[in-house]
């Protein structure tokens, strides 16, 4: 099964882990992933609502780029998947936004018909390849680990049709087939306060106290992230955190598509888990055999 | 002879007026030929508009007229009965539609003008070839089917028996009664559901004129307005309606319990029951998946103790053919699966029930005995009623449903006197629009109920507070203040819309009925024909047209009686002579359109060997013409020469 990759600016940066465990697990359910030529920015985070043109090209930039390969378009980044879905869709729905986008993008000696598809990594593993094929590649259940699974707020709203908007089950689904336990998360949908981080950080961190102190009170040892910016707001956060309400959490952060490779029995340095800033050595040690 | 016709354009006020300039297509159509009079007026519906026909074919002599207006759905039958009142036969008559098919889908008016001049020009041609038809009469059947046995049909079904005429009631379920009996009180006057539903229920039992088939649906339906054959499937109750005496022991002595349907799954039933005491017919049914005899060959105890010997459990399902004249759809609605919306937590979070729920708690006869209950057995002293949950929500349904503003309110007051909770009503708008209704809701914001306008975001029983622990919170942007608010509460009810029967699809397949774009059954006019069906005789009432309240429906059924008795009374109806028939030469015998006909309308005559059209039961939908191998059949006032005729036109 064949696809374009975008990774996305935060993968080649802060989180080279999650795109070096999504390749790698993608590469072991035969998912080819040929990553796109000369991609550029998404233009997600502040620029859709500053510049809103500008963003929307930037994402046509990619989908053209996309669109010569004919193949679906898979992001591991919610943020991407948004907006480049949005670009998609309003430039289905605005004929004067596709005109000028069509125009800008002449310059370039590049057109876009409209017909890339931009799907998320986890989705496609849900959907095309299935309970089936996920579970022969299981040589290392993560039997009882009790994982929090995260979808933060962009992977199902607004373009979600794939799963339930307001309440996902999907990453549930994939945590049980890799024999873990996916605990009960009720803000599994909920922001990360990640974007707040720069311009209000007491809101910020109270998001993010939520969080961990609902995955706590349900038992989670660990969080499964899809999200790079949930991932980092996580994780980077949690000190600040405990200074500010005398908390002492100390919650590991994984990418799913790491839990993936560990269930697939890849060593931890193979899937990027020794450069976390909280280590989750104890509780694998804990939990799956052999790590 | 050359043809002489009339062409008559109508502005319809401005609908087409302002679209087209009607004058110049009044010029186009002089100029064509055998065209012997062409003009235009406001509205040619109205009286001086046909009187303008009804002169010019008298006085011009006439042989063909074209009216350029509406669609032929609106007005075919006025402009038909003028030409025929001036001595023409109605088939005489073309109508071209330009206004639903050229003024109302253009912006732009030389284009419409021209297009409206395509569609009059094609009329024009066509109506030269149209020929004379004979309409035919048949007798009327008296005799009505009612289908579906809530309020709406039990209003039907009593209207039609007190004037004279046989019914019969089909309902699916072992009683009738519907949504409405398992209802505790009723908006706005808080009369007690059952108080004056039951009376009702007993007068159909009981009426000489209605049959009561209870426990049975509808599979098949055929004939034609007036003569219908209705199949009618009588699912096995294993218990013989003549013997039993209504006496209960056999439920009493009964040792299986499952979760009563009547009571949302909140109380238990037995395997032999009754839905509730006051059902109609008072006869049990045997739940063939729950009874130990059925599934286990062991037990037989309510045949032990039935003291007349009506337990039967050798009873097959039998069919019925029903000969009647006319048929009423009340089959009524579904509540919307709370389920599906998956941040308010029904389901997932305990506490948070359906309005219907809510009423069975209420019901003095329900699960609790009237009681208002957390699942930990105490009252709540708060209470949130959700609103719109499936209603005016593109996720779901876009459309309102009616009713739930108004028992929203009804439940604040319910849970407020049963409970002294502080009752929190989350609304996007208010619409208390009926008789009475306005007034209610001052009733229930004097009865301190809290008003937050907003359509609630979720419901979490995650904490944020030491306030909020152990709580519901519901979360939702109050659209008054600006503001977020999380309002921590014991109970939340979500106030469910309605929703199209999940079996419409089959029920509109077998009445050959039509739905609207929400799924509901279509009405022949929104305003004009609301009971009515683009099927003659087939008539459709209460909220499976559309979401409706009790009154609503009430209305909607007796308005569907009056119908079908009109009907009736006229004693004949004419049939339509636009149906197929067969060139008997050409015919091969293939029997290819015998299998196609939806309406079982073509037979085979063996001595002859070809098939032959039944006029009564062909519906002229054209099926068979278009797949005869030898061109053998055709169309009455759909024929090759006028059909060509029509599209030379256009493409000239």
């Amino acid at each position: 099964m064949e696809f374009s990759y975008y990774p996305g600016c935060s993968l080649e940066g802060m989180n080279k882990a999650y795109d070096k465990s999504a390749r790698l697990v993608s590469k072991t359910l035969g998912i080819g992933l040929t990553e796109l030529n000369d991609w550029n920015c998404c233009g997600a985070s502040a620029y859709m609502s500053i510049q809103e043109l500008r963003a929307h090209l930037l994402s046509a930039r990619n989908l053209a780029i996309a669109e010569r390969e004919k193949k679906d378009l898979v992001v591991v980044c919610p943020a991407c998947l948004t907006t480049l879905t949005k670009s998609n869709h309003y430039m289905g729905e605005d004929l004067k936004l596709r005109r000028t986008i069509a125009s800008a993008l002449k310059a370039a000696n590049l057109q876009y018909l409209g017909t890339v598809k931009v799907r998320h990594l986890l989705e496609v593993l849900v959907n095309e390849i299935g309970e089936q094929e996920i579970k022969t590649k299981v040589t290392r259940p993560l039997t009882s680990l009790k994982v929090a699974p995260y979808y933060g707020c962009q992977f199902t709203r607004p373009f979600g049709e794939f799963d339930d908007k307001e309440f996902p089950v999907m990453l549930d689904t994939l945590l049980k087939w890799l024999g873990a336990e996916p605990v009960n998360f009720p803000l599994k949908a909920k922001c990360c306060g990640g974007m707040l981080m720069t311009t209000n950080e007491p809101v910020g961190l109270g998001l993010v106290r939520s969080l961990l102190d609902c995955a706590t009170q349900n038992g989670a040892e660990c969080i499964a992230t899809i999200c790079p910016l949930c991932h980092i707001t996580l994780e980077a956060y949690q000190g600040n955190v405990n200074k500010k309400f005398a908390t002492s959490f100390e919650m590991p952060t994984l990418y799913f598509t790491q839990l993936m490779g560990l269930a697939f029995g890849f060593s931890r340095k193979e899937l990027g888990i020794n450069e976390e800033l909280i280590s989750s050595k104890a509780v694998l040690a804990r939990r799956v055999e052999a790590v | 002879m050359a043809e002489k016709i009339g062409v008559y354009v109508c502005h319809c006020g401005t609908n087409i007026a302002q679209t087209v300039d009607c004058k110049s297509v009044v010029d186009y159509a002089s100029g064509l030929p055998n065209v012997t009079v062409a003009r235009e007026y406001q509205y040619m519906c109205s009286d001086p508009g046909q009187e303008l026909i009804k002169k010019d074919i008298k006085e011009l002599g006439l042989t063909r007229v074209v009216v350029a207006s509406c669609s032929p759905l609106m007005h075919e039958p006025t402009f038909r009965r003028a030409v025929e009142e001036a001595g023409l036969n109605q088939f005489l008559f073309q109508m071209a539609n330009i206004r639903e098919q050229c003024s109302w889908i253009s912006e732009n008016k030389e284009m419409a003008t021209e297009r409206a001049k395509s569609i009059v020009g094609a009329a024009v041609k066509r109506v030269e070839f149209q020929e004379p038809l004979d309409v035919k009469k048949v007798p009327v059947n008296p005799n009505v089917l009612i289908v579906g046995g809530g309020i709406t049909g039990i209003e039907a079904a009593l209207q039609i028996a007190d004037s004279g005429k046989k019914v019969y009631l089909v309902e699916k379920e072992p009683t009738i009664g519907g949504y409405m009996a398992q209802f505790d009180k009723t908006f706005p006057t808080l009369d007690c559901a059952a108080c004056i539903l039951t009376p009702k229920m007993v007068s159909v039992g009981q009426h000489p004129n209605i049959e009561l088939l209870s426990y049975s649906d509808v599979t098949g339906f055929s004939g034609y307005v007036g003569n219908f054959t209705a199949r009618i499937r009588r699912r096995a109750k294993y218990v013989e309606e003549e013997k039993c005496s209504g006496c209960g022991l056999c439920t009493e002595k009964c040792p299986v319990s499952v979760p009563s349907e009547f009571d949302c799954g909140l109380g238990k039933r037995k395997a032999i029951y009754r839905p509730f005491p006051q059902a109609v017919p008072n006869v049990p049914v045997i739940d063939r998946d729950r009874c130990l005899y059925f599934t286990k060959g062991v037990c037989k105890v309510c045949q032990k103790f039935c003291p007349r010997g009506a337990i039967n459990f050798e009873q097959k399902e039998t069919y019925a053919d029903l000969q009647v004249g006319t048929a009423i759809l009340a089959t009524g609605f579904d509540l919307f699966d709370a389920s599906k919306v998956k941040q308010y937590g029904y389901g997932r979070l305990p506490n948070v029930i359906t309005s219907l729920e809510f009423e069975r708690f209420s019901h003095a006869s329900g699960p609790t005995g009237g009681k208002i209950l957390l699942k930990n057995g105490q009252m709540p002293s708060n209470i949130a009623i959700l609103h719109c949950i499936g209603s005016r929500d593109t996720n779901f349904n876009e459309y309102c449903s009616r009713v739930c503003c108004m028992y929203s309110m009804k439940i604040a007051h319910l849970a407020h006197e049963k409970t002294g909770a502080r009752v929190y009503e989350f609304y996007i708008d208010l619409r208390a629009f009926g008789k009475g209704y306005e007034e209610f809701y001052k009733r229930i914001l004097e009865e301190e109920t809290i008003f937050i306008r907003g359509k609630a975001a979720e419901v979490t029983d995650v904490a944020q507070t030491s306030a909020e622990r152990g709580k519901l919170i519901v979360v939702a942007e109050d659209t008054l203040l600006g503001i977020v608010r999380r309002i921590p509460v014991d109970m939340v009810v979500l106030s469910v819309g309605l929703e199209p029967r999940k079996d419409t699809t089959e029920i509109a397949r077998i009445f050959s009925i039509s739905r609207s774009q929400d799924g509901f059954f279509l009405e022949r006019h929104p305003k004009l024909a609301p009971v009515s069906t683009a099927s003659d005789g087939i008539f459709i009432a209460g909220a499976c047209q559309g979401p409706k309240d009790i009154p609503d429906s009430v209305a909607q059924g007796a308005a569907a009686a009056a119908n079908a008795l009109s009907l009736i009374d006229r004693k004949e109806v004419t049939l339509e002579p636009t149906v197929a028939f067969i060139d008997e030469k050409s015919c091969s015998g293939c029997k290819i359109c015998i299998g196609l006909c939806p309406y079982n309308a073509i037979s085979f005559d063996e001595s002859k060997e070809v098939s032959v059209v039944n006029d009564a039961l062909c519906k002229g939908c054209g099926t068979c013409v278009a797949a005869c191998p030898s061109g053998a059949i055709g169309q009455r006032n759909f024929t090759d020469d006028q059909l060509l005729a029509e599209v030379e036109a256009i493409c000239a």
